[in-house]
């Protein structure tokens, strides 16, 4: 353990005292006559405020996050011979920037490239992020590697985690539960979304839009625990008591159906949304040369409009598909946990996250490849959402510069 | 009038089949738009009615008016009021002294009844017994007087008074007896039982899953204002920073693409992915304690800075480049340019987004399950403790209660669960309005 407050303290202590004092030199170097100093006198407090805060600060955190994560064996030095270290640079750097003050300093230009570098660290920090997910899925997945055949997790049939040993953990039931999953979700988002985006940007009247569309995106706005116990309450016990039962398809509340009904009716915002936009940018221009042709207002839209947003709404659709395979909540409380191979809709079936949630939550041993499984799984995820995602982008940016 | 039919081209008063047909084909057109529309709005009306029927009862709750004799003999038998001592009289006796308090009461007033003492006494909630015990070790010197004191009812007897147990279903179910329904209903015509606004719901922690009565959100709540503090400090200054410098001063090169398409990759990446992220990292390797609301909060603060960077820059980029030329032309740097000019304006933007990207980080809950804050808690959570540190403390959040509760046995635990979606609704309704409000009142178009 390496201890942060009392240094932190120090430091930041250190650092407010040097502002004072280095804006107090630079106004008494020039006796007061600011014309004579090249910055403004708080330029020349604010060099020793950072050359004091900045160092120190980043090996104190730096330090004890490097400690945390080694273990604290890798802490070669005593934390008080550390600690000491921290309020020793702290202090040199206060005392070197206010030597350093005099009137012809370009106070403003070095604070400023102080303020500069905490901007790009703060932007580095999304790659970091990245970093930190593949590397800590990477690592990880290759314990499970080692542990269980890459063959069975990617092409074997089965899955059934074993605790005792000899388990059979392959990915392609789950993924089979997945994607039948998105399949009924896009079926149910994708005709409503495109057909109440076009009915609202070609159609509707200003009073029906300022209504329906912020109804709509409130859809969006409602987590996503929400509509998961919505699944589990209300749509689940319906459609096994007016479907299910009645056609002899199964007794099972939680089922593939339960489960895309509802995440059907999340993705609706998301798809009209972007529909909504990708249509608004088709030019006017297209849509008045083919009404003058004495096409009706239908037929624009069939057989201009649409085909001309097409790449969009492609785009449009395969994010949705992402979201559909990343969502987490709704299928936990939807769609049951027995993986199987089966078309049957109103059967439970269980998803590549339902699995990571089950294998991570409760008591879990990190070295059983039963619970590292879940590793290899996030990041089979990762990467189906990720080329989803590229490949979307893509899509909709070269659209995009097309009508620009 | 056959003449019309036979003619090839119609005219304006009378239309020809092909017209006829492309018209119909328009209005069928026209009707499945419409009919998306109403079918999105009607999935939100159904939503909010299914969630907001089931949930409504859990701000309500059935009590019981008890007055009842503290027996000195059984709660302190010494007679000396020291707390060590009482101390050892643990729920069970407790249990038993109200137990016969409500009988006595039940004498008094002439109840009658043919139900054993034991099923009497399982009118009251599991959870009544603690309470006494806390009021009596509060103040002692009530030991040996009557009190009258409100005490909760057990979960089915309060789902009877809600309409979800009603005397057909209790016979049979083995946890509720007709009986006992029948001195409900007695004692509610004496105006000792009543069902009242529940504030122990927002204010109490988590009970066992035999006591759903007692279930209350407490720890969730703070437990949830705790991971929003962590993003709100730690996510509001790094994404306006990374904003500024992305939007601002970075020059077009490699590195800047691939930071940009990394930003709108993360921004799309599924939630639980974040979990796996903090489970390995903080957990695992940095040795943060399971279920705390910092490792939760920064992982949230890892979910949503993508989605706050986005927003910001756009609110950057809307201020027109002329504020930033006449600044640049009366000498003001670039930095002083952006500090003083353009962030102030792009300002009301930033913070739309933000509190927009902070509701979706309150309403998540796939990654906070991977962190552990699935544990039952029932102590609040301090902020601040010399061993756990900073939000140290083992606590659970708001849509995580939610899905705990969902997976309990009692059917009670569904009006808690949905009556916690609506406190998280109220507390999102309230967050999106503010960021409409800030956004009508602030924002400028140019």
């Amino acid at each position: 353990m390496v201890s942060l407050s009392f240094p932190f303290g120090v430091t930041l202590f250190l650092a407010v005292i040097g502002f004072f004092a280095g804006r107090a030199k630079a106004t008494s170097s020039v006796n007061g006559n600011f014309r004579l100093l090249q910055a403004l006198p708080k330029a020349y407090g604010q060099t020793v405020l950072f050359s004091t805060l900045i160092p120190a600060s980043l090996l104190l955190f730096g330090w004890a996050f490097v400690v945390r994560i080694l273990g604290p064996d890798f802490a070669v030095l005593p934390d008080f011979v550390f600690q000491g270290l921290v309020i020793a640079i702290a202090t040199i750097g206060a005392g070197v920037s206010y030597h350093l003050i005099k009137p012809s300093q370009r106070a403003r230009a070095i604070s400023e490239r102080w303020i500069m570098g905490l901007l790009i660290a703060a932007s580095a920090l999304a790659i970091v992020t990245t970093i930190g997910i593949v590397l800590s899925m990477l690592s990880e997945s290759a314990n499970f590697f080692r542990q269980h055949s890459w063959t069975d997790f990617f092409f074997g049939a089965v899955w059934a985690p074993n605790f005792r040993g000899g388990s059979e953990l392959s990915i392609l039931p789950l993924l089979w539960g997945t994607l039948y999953i998105s399949l009924i979700s896009l079926i149910v988002a994708v005709p409503i979304g495109l057909f109440a985006a076009i009915y609202l940007s070609e159609y509707a009247g200003t009073r029906l839009r300022s209504v329906a569309k912020p109804a709509i995106e409130i859809l969006a706005g409602i987590p996503t625990i929400v509509y998961g116990l919505f699944a589990l309450i209300t749509v689940g016990p319906m459609l096994r008591d007016f479907f299910a039962q009645p056609l002899g398809l199964g007794g099972s509340s939680s089922s593939v159906m339960t489960a895309g009904l509802v995440m059907g009716v999340m993705l609706i915002p998301f798809v009209s949304s972007l529909s909504d936009d990708i249509i608004n940018a088709v030019p006017q221009a297209m849509r008045d040369g083919s009404l003058g042709l004495g096409a009706t207002k239908s037929e624009t839209i069939r057989q201009v409009v649409v085909p001309a947003a097409l790449p969009g709404i492609v785009g449009a659709v395969l994010l949705a598909a992402s979201r559909a395979i990343g969502e987490t909540m709704i299928v936990v409380l939807g769609a049951g946990a027995a993986a199987r191979f089966d078309l049957n809709p109103f059967e439970a079936m269980t998803t590549v996250t339902v699995k990571i949630v089950s294998q991570l939550t409760g008591d879990t041993d990190f070295a059983s490849p039963e619970t590292l499984v879940a590793f290899a799984l996030g990041l089979s995820l990762f990467v189906i959402t990720l080329g989803l995602n590229i490949v979307a982008l893509v899509i909709v940016r070269k659209y995009r510069e097309q009508y620009e | 009038m056959t003449a019309h039919s036979t003619k090839k081209h119609g005219s304006l008063l009378v239309k020809d089949a092909r017209t006829q047909r492309r018209n119909n084909a328009e209005l069928r057109f026209r009707a499945y738009g419409l009919t998306a529309v109403i079918v999105g709005i009607l999935a939100l009306i159904v939503l909010l009615v299914s969630i907001f029927s089931n949930g409504i009862s859990a701000f309500q709750q059935t009590k019981l008016m008890i007055t009842l004799e503290l027996p000195e003999a059984k709660l302190d038998q010494k007679g000396q009021r020291d707390l060590d001592v009482m101390k050892k009289v643990t729920t069970i006796g407790y249990s038993k002294v109200l137990g016969n308090g409500l009988i006595d009461q039940l004498d008094r007033l002439g109840i009658a009844t043919d139900l054993k003492d034991k099923d009497v006494r399982e009118i009251l909630s599991k959870e009544s017994a603690a309470t006494l015990r806390d009021v009596v070790l509060a103040d002692p010197s009530l030991i040996g007087t009557t009190v009258t004191m409100e005490f909760l009812v057990n979960g089915r007897i309060d789902g009877y008074f809600k309409g979800r147990v009603d005397r057909a279903s209790a016979e049979l179910d083995k946890n509720v007896k007709p009986g006992q329904l029948d001195i409900a209903d007695a004692l509610t015509e004496h105006g000792l039982m009543y069902t009242q606004f529940n504030l122990d719901f927002i204010l109490a922690p988590d009970a066992s899953d035999q006591r759903p009565e007692a279930a209350g959100l407490g720890v969730a709540i703070l437990g949830s204002i705790y991971m929003m503090l962590v993003v709100l400090f730690v996510a509001l200054p790094v994404g306006v920073a990374a904003s500024i410098y992305l939007e601002e001063f970075a020059p077009k090169n490699r590195l800047t693409d691939v930071i940009e398409v990394n930003i709108s990759n993360l921004a799309a990446v599924p939630s639980i992915v974040y979990g796996i992220l903090g489970l390995a990292i903080f957990i695992n390797m940095a040795q943060f304690n399971q279920s705390s609301p910092l490792v939760g909060g920064l992982v949230l603060t890892l979910m949503t800075l993508p989605r706050i960077i986005i927003p910001a820059r756009a609110a950057l980029k809307s201020v027109p480049p002329s504020i930033r030329d006449a600044a640049l032309g009366v000498g003001a740097s670039r930095m002083q340019t952006v500090f003083h000019h353009v962030l102030p304006l792009a300002a009301p933007g930033i913070l739309t987004g933000v509190i927009i990207g902070l509701g979706q980080a309150l309403g998540e809950t796939a990654p906070l399950l991977l962190i552990g804050m699935v544990a039952f808690v029932r102590e609040y959570p301090a902020a601040f403790t010399a061993d756990a540190g900073l939000f140290g403390e083992a606590s659970t959040a708001l849509p995580v209660q939610v899905f705990n509760w969902t997976q309990r046995a009692d059917p009670a635990f569904v009006e808690r669960a949905s009556g916690a979606i609506i406190v998280l609704l109220v507390f999102l309704l309230i967050m999106n309005a503010l960021a409409i409000f800030l956004r009508r009142r602030y924002e400028r178009r140019w």
